[in-house]
């Protein structure tokens, strides 16, 4: 098999990267071990969310925090690249109604009803933006399976907004009719696709409404019509109505992975997943082919450009060895990794010498050895495989692997025109 | 990945559950606490074989777990395991016995061809098979030929070649739909191919889904006897079916845990028919003189399909056949998985977790729908009134018809 280009991974970052390039023409295959951890998150884009506290404007506060960390990801690609990126983003997600900008942080209500400082959401989440405080009703729905109203409401109403305003929260429970025992999120999703159910749904929340000026529900408005579900159901409750994500798995992030495989297969890339990549051959300082394991035997596929983004220590693309050192696991690339003894006597959430693990990239975001030089001339590494961030202290990671998925599409782009 | 393999890949789960929300039959009903509840999860509490609940049995074995875990866990192998254990504690009711041996089937149907065929299509028989047996009355079933394909193997002279195959038929084209067969002999002799079909039989995957791991292990181990080296060559095997394709290719042994030396021979020289002929392209020699096919046609790579991991080669092929509108969908499962869907007490959830891909393929309003699996063609054709043909059909008709 032979392609333009091999992408390996199909996280954020892979998807980017391969709808990117299949976009500009380019014969694009997939190939991932499974899916990424879109399914799992609630399918927002942090870009920047907490440097020393939370994050208010995103642009504002980048030059500097990137200035401190030149080894960061957004450090080393093109300081356009993160925009471009982002309002490509908007125009590719825009059947969910993705908005927001890199210029204000909206503060969402997490699972658990602590704030989350993100930049791109979609429509059906936005109005849950808290920044100036306000009064919430939030609604459960009997049955329905890992959403917790009285605990979000408690945690909502338990802390200050950005702004230093109050934020009030109530908790309720509505149950809908012929709903009993425990309802995945998505089956509920299901259910909401359809007209009457939404109303009833709508009716109960109008029955339990008082002066809150907006309504908080789990994530359940529909898989395949989001918007028009949403759209409905706050036009019938008479206020600005938003979704609040659940642990995994997470409906809003089902919808956006939905949404970008089948974008990539519309522009004419190939996903294949259950594919593990196992290893590579280069020639001449170039990565030749990469071998897949398909179900009988090893597969080699041929490419001119190769993506790697396989993720970082928590997905598996790279492995911390036992007594310290780290492997990337396709290609055996060399790791940022120098000493990962683990330090007994330190905080759980405190920083550790592994945060930053991952690969050392140049600026075509290719990876590169001890000496700084590409160890492939066509191989670049996007997403979480790329070290110099703590994405979880950051808030960061689905900006990063956007903005590194669209910069390696650029990069391979530039040098085949 | 053997046996062993298998089992402790559940060590790489974190509970993620991306599974979950990938799983068709969880999508569809709260009775199926989805993949990684019933595999993984549960895995714990099996010791000894028993099985904590019986929900693992809704399990459709369509194997979409095992295709998107990031960690490689392998859900579906150690799902069908469970089963297995599930069924010797609990016993294989008949109906699941008889659907478990097409090749039986087929071999007591097809002489009786014309008076099957009619039981099959009256409603008072199909009532009476869901009373007793068990069988959902509306759920698909094929039709016996008149002939089986054997007997037209038998006949056929093939090509005279350097460059021999041998053909893994499957007992669906053997007593089903053997026209299909004889598609994927000229396709291969138009190629210049001689193409070998010693006699065969099961290959045992519907024992193996129903929980009859003994009989199917003796089943495949035959079948990789009878499609071992031919005059001590070792010849690439190609199947056109997809399910029994994988069987050999992966699930005998990994579920099964069969080491037996002529059947990992068979496995990895074993080809789907489309993967085949794409290595062919890759290589240029592929025939390629297509003639126009004006037709629009649907195609939906089938979950066995999926699980082989060589992408979509039929689509890829096909796209060069000039005229041809090609439309790929995009669901993931048409609900069948085998014989699941056939039986009374997963008929709806089959079509349930079918009911997208049949709205895409009437949006799509095809002159013709073709998918690679036998099973799914009869439940899209019985679920969307069109007609379903192996894509095989459709490349033939670019030949030409030969």
């Amino acid at each position: 098999m032979s392609h333009d280009v091999v992408v390996v991974g199909a996280g954020l970052a892979g998807l980017v990267a391969g709808i990117r390039l299949a976009q500009a023409g380019r014969d694009v295959a997939v190939f991932a071990t499974g899916y990424g951890g879109l399914p799992l998150a609630p399918g927002v884009v942090d870009v920047l969310g907490y440097v020393e506290g939370p994050v208010t404007a995103p642009a504002r506060e980048l030059p500097g925090f990137l200035a401190a960390h030149p080894d960061h990801p957004l450090a080393r690609i093109d300081s356009g690249a993160l925009a471009a990126a982002c309002r490509w983003f908007l125009g590719l997600v825009a059947p969910l109604g993705y908005q927001g900008t890199m210029e204000r942080n909206l503060f969402l209500p997490t699972a658990v009803g602590a704030l989350r400082p993100t930049a791109l959401v979609p429509e059906t989440m936005a109005a849950g933006d808290l920044t100036q405080g306000g009064s919430v009703l939030i609604v459960g729905i009997q049955g329905c399976r890992d959403f917790y109203p009285q605990l979000l409401a408690a945690n909502l109403a338990a802390a200050p907004s950005p702004s230093g305003s109050r934020i009030e929260a109530r908790a309720v429970q509505v149950a809908l009719p012929g709903n009993v025992g425990s309802l995945r999120p998505q089956l509920l999703a299901r259910r909401l696709e359809q007209p009457q159910v939404r109303a009833e749904l709508a009716g109960l929340i109008r029955s339990e409404l008082a002066h809150e000026e907006r309504v908080g529900v789990p994530p359940v408005l529909g898989l395949e019509n989001a918007r028009e579900v949403w759209r409905d159901l706050q036009a019938a409750v008479g206020r600005p109505l938003f979704e609040i994500p659940t642990i995994p798995p997470s409906v809003p992030g089902i919808r956006l992975q939905a949404l970008l495989t089948r974008s990539l297969r519309r522009v004419g890339g190939r996903l294949v997943t259950g594919a593990s990549v196992v290893g590579g051959d280069g020639i001449g300082g170039r990565l030749a082919s990469v071998r897949v394991a398909s179900a009988a035997r090893e597969v080699e596929v041929r490419a001119d450009h190769f993506v790697l983004a396989t993720g970082g220590v928590a997905t598996g693309g790279i492995v911390v060895e036992r007594g310290g050192g780290a492997r990337e696991v396709v290609l055996g690339l060399p790791t940022t990794a120098v000493d990962l003894q683990p330090d007994p006597l330190s905080e759980y959430f405190s920083p550790r010498a592994g945060d930053r693990l991952g690969l050392a990239v140049d600026r075509l975001l290719r990876p590169v050895d001890r000496q700084g030089q590409p160890v492939y001339a066509n191989l670049h590494a996007a997403g979480a495989i790329v070290g110099g961030a703590v994405p979880w202290r950051e808030k960061s990671g689905n900006g990063i692997s956007l903005a590194t998925g669209y910069a390696a599409a650029t990069a391979i782009l530039g040098e085949l025109n | 990945m053997g046996e062993f393999e298998v089992r402790s890949s559940l060590d790489h789960c974190v509970k993620c559950t991306v599974c979950e929300s990938a799983c068709p039959v969880a999508g569809v009903t709260e009775l199926f606490p989805g993949p990684k509840t019933v595999g993984p999860q549960a895995e714990r509490f099996r010791a000894g074989g028993h099985s904590p609940d019986l929900s693992v049995d809704l399990c459709s074995g369509c194997g979409v777990c095992s295709r998107v875990c990031p960690h490689g866990v392998r859900i579906a192998e150690i799902n069908s395991r469970a089963r297995a254990e599930l069924k010797r504690e609990h016993g294989v009711p008949l109906r699941d016995q008889i659907l478990a041996r097409p090749g039986l089937m087929g071999r007591v149907a097809r002489p009786l061809a014309p008076i099957f065929n009619w039981a099959l299509s009256n409603s008072t028989v199909r009532w009476l098979g869901e009373r007793t047996l068990g069988i959902h009355h509306l759920a698909p079933v094929p039709r016996a030929a008149a002939r089986p394909f054997s007997s037209w193997a038998r006949r056929h002279r093939s090509l005279q070649s350097d460059r021999r195959v041998i053909y893994f038929h499957g007992c669906s084209t053997e007593h089903f739909e053997p026209e299909l067969g004889k598609q994927v002999v000229r396709i291969l002799e138009r190629n210049g191919f001689s193409v070998l079909i010693p006699k065969q039989d099961c290959c045992g995957l519907p024992l193996q889904s129903n929980g009859l791991f003994e009989p199917s292990r003796r089943y495949l181990t035959r079948l990789g006897r009878q499609l071992s080296a031919v005059d001590g060559e070792s010849l690439p095997v190609i199947a056109s079916s997809t399910s029994c394709g994988l069987m050999l290719k992966r699930e005998g042994l990994e579920i099964l845990g069969l080491r037996d030396r002529r059947l990992v021979g068979v496995s990895e020289r074993t080809y789907d028919i489309f993967e085949f002929l794409a290595e062919l392209r890759e290589r240029e020699e592929l025939v390629t003189d297509f003639s126009p096919v004006r037709l629009t046609v649907a195609y939906h790579a089938p979950c066995q399909q999926q699980n082989q991991v060589i992408g979509k080669p039929a689509l890829d092929l096909l796209a060069e056949v000039p005229g041809l509108r090609l439309v790929e969908m995009e669901q993931l499962c048409c609900g069948i998985a085998g014989t699941y869907g056939i039986k009374r007490e997963k008929y709806d959830i089959a079509m349930e977790v079918g009911k997208p891909l049949f709205a895409d393929i009437a949006d799509c309003a095809p002159d013709l729908v073709a998918c690679d699996s036998e099973t799914c063609r009869w439940q899209i054709a019985k679920a969307t009134g069109l007609t379903v043909v192996h894509p095989v059909e459709v490349l033939y008709r670019a030949y030409g018809g030969i």
